[in-house]
């Protein structure tokens, strides 16, 4: 399998127009005479689009075009009013170039960027809505594209879809594209063949056009490699030809049947002039990109010791790697800080459908929590009733810790007297205790840790508990 | 190099051109023509010669990413055959 994955690049105006690209305006509100293929109107570049196009270049680490140029890609439809779409077709601003894609194992999977070029989007059809007639709007016309082309590096569709989020992720950090793939801001083709095992040829390709969640692209993949065995292995031939996938079936269904085989007829945009880069262009913007999320990935598991899923997780979106940053630099504890954040900071985020940027719980109220767990101030059981208190807003963990009364009862002599306590009022358990082999023992320790507890409100810590317990049962 | 009809007819349909059948095998000739004059150009040794891709030795000015275009839905739809709720409508096209 191979990818091309179509990212809207963020910017405030078109590629070649200064229409807005706002997402939900009413139809054609944001589109201009350019955007409209009116007579006479010629395109003018717009220079953050190129800025973006090479910031994803040196995040992939691909080699930049210095010398790019548009080409027109003819063909007719009702939402392409000019009859061609402004495109790169034989040389993209951005060529070949290896991404390292880090799997949900741990492993980093390998993929080649074969090239990534600017273009134009296209309008919307609406097919329904008016008897007999298609409405068209082209607000989206014109918002610029980066298409992102892989060599058939993929296998699986667990790495299809690892690569997917991955590029999601760096076109984040990098702030070039909103990344929101409802509103179709990255969307995503799918070329299939299979071959028989231990062949080296490649079968036809079918591609799968405009899917959109990482969701519908492993289901896709999935129905779309059946169907194509089961043509293969009844004997019958794979037709080349463009399907899309229908979610609500979970089918795949040829777009154009009896077309004729596309044929697009590139040549050089007359209407602009070739794109040329100095060096001096590009370094600048390589010094102004932030850490990415491979560079980012490979320090935290150096510097802060976490695992590679720990630090995968933690790093796919910028927000959660600062916020895990910012309450580490105070909690000095990292491993202990990242299993909350994945862990019950996430839950209650996830049941109150949360972004972390609107989280109650701030990365400094979730350090003071963790600082008093690596103290033993609380044990994980009382830390979880402090975080409650933080995200209902009580107040900072010591005030929680305050009010509550959460404080872990850690100093001996409280504990020795609650200890005493309740040896007292079990004597049959005692001489149990003291008569059973060490297995039993230790089911019997169990039942006077739970005791103790309730004695104390849970508010015991357990490791001290555990150990002072078995000093008095065994002096006897 | 030799142009027949049917490629003719095979670029007049990507091209949305209709061909009168009285006109066929002329432009078939004028076409072929062309082609030819083109067939000999491809002769010429470019070995080492950067591809022109523009004929202004000029390289593409960029512009500021500035919204600059007001709303002009309404100046722009007079034109249009036919609009409703804003869209422009076109003859049904089913992919």
């Amino acid at each position: 399998m191979g990818l091309e994955v179509h990212l809207q690049l963020a910017t405030e105006s078109k590629i070649f127009s200064g229409a807005a690209t706002r997402f939900g305006a009413e139809p054609n509100v944001q589109a201009c005479a350019v955007d409209l293929g009116m007579p006479g109107m010629l395109p003018v570049l717009n220079a953050r689009a190129v800025q973006y196009a090479v910031m994803f270049g040196l995040g992939v680490g691909a080699r930049i075009g210095k010398r790019s140029v548009f080409d027109r890609k003819n063909y007719f439809y009702p939402d392409l009013p000019k009859g061609y779409q402004v495109s790169q077709f034989f040389e993209p601003i951005v060529c070949e170039g290896k991404f390292e894609v880090p799997m949900p194992d741990g492993s980093l999977f390998p993929v080649r960027i074969t090239r990534a070029h600017l273009e134009e989007d296209a309008g919307k059809s609406v097919h329904d809505a008016y008897a007999g007639q298609t409405g068209i709007d082209l607000n989206r016309a014109g918002t610029p594209l980066l298409e992102i082309v892989t060599e058939p590096d993929f296998r699986t569709a667990e790495q299809a879809v690892a690569y997917l989020k991955s590029l999601h992720s760096l076109a984040t950090y990098l702030g070039i594209s909103d990344g929101n793939m409802a509103e179709g801001s990255m969307r995503c083709d799918v070329n299939i063949s299979l071959r028989p095992t231990g062949t080296e040829v490649y079968g036809t390709r079918t591609e799968i056009k405009n899917v959109n969640s990482f969701r519908f692209v492993e289901k896709a993949i999935a129905v779309e490699t059946e169907r194509q065995m089961d043509i293969l292995e009844s004997g019958g031939h794979i037709v080349q030809e463009t399907r899309l996938y229908d979610a609500d079936r979970n089918e795949t269904r040829s777009m154009r049947s009896k077309e004729v085989a596309n044929d697009y007829r590139y040549f050089p945009e007359p209407d602009l002039l070739p794109i040329v880069l100095d060096d001096a262009y590009i370094d600048n913007i390589r010094a102004g990109l932030p850490e990415l999320p491979g560079a980012k990935r490979a320090r935290f598991i150096e510097t802060y010791g976490l695992s590679d899923y720990d630090a995968s997780l933690l790093v796919d979106s910028r927000t959660t790697a600062d916020f895990f940053e910012a309450a580490t630099d105070i909690s000095k504890a990292p491993k202990l800080t990242a299993n909350w954040i994945l862990g019950d900071l996430a839950g209650a985020l996830n049941r109150e459908s949360l972004d972390l940027t609107e989280s109650p719980v701030s990365p400094e109220a979730l350090a003071g929590l963790i600082v008093r767990i690596a103290d033993d101030t609380l044990s994980s059981k009382l830390a979880k009733q402090v975080f409650e208190g933080l995200w209902l807003g009580e107040g900072t963990a010591d005030e929680i810790i305050e009010a509550r009364g959460l404080k872990q009862v850690t100093d001996t002599g409280a504990l020795e007297s609650l200890v005493a306590q309740v040896i007292e009022g079990h004597p049959d358990q005692v001489t149990q205790y003291q008569a059973a082999d060490e297995a039993k023992q230790k089911k019997l320790l169990g039942f006077f840790v739970g005791q103790v507890m309730k004695a104390s409100k849970g508010q015991a810590n357990p490791q001290r508990l555990n150990g002072l317990l078995r000093a008095m049962l065994d002096s006897g | 190099m030799s142009t027949t009809p049917a490629d003719v007819l095979s670029v007049a349909q990507l091209a949305r051109l209709r061909i009168e059948e009285a006109a066929l095998d002329d432009v078939t000739e004028r076409f072929g023509r062309i082609l030819d004059l083109v067939a000999q150009l491809q002769q010429v040794d470019t070995e080492g010669v950067e591809p022109m891709s523009n004929p202004h030795d000029m390289v593409q000015r960029l512009r500021a990413d500035a919204v600059t275009e007001d709303a002009q839905r309404d100046a722009l739809q007079r034109v249009a055959p036919s609009v409703e709720d804003g869209f422009f409508l076109v003859p049904r096209v089913i992919d």
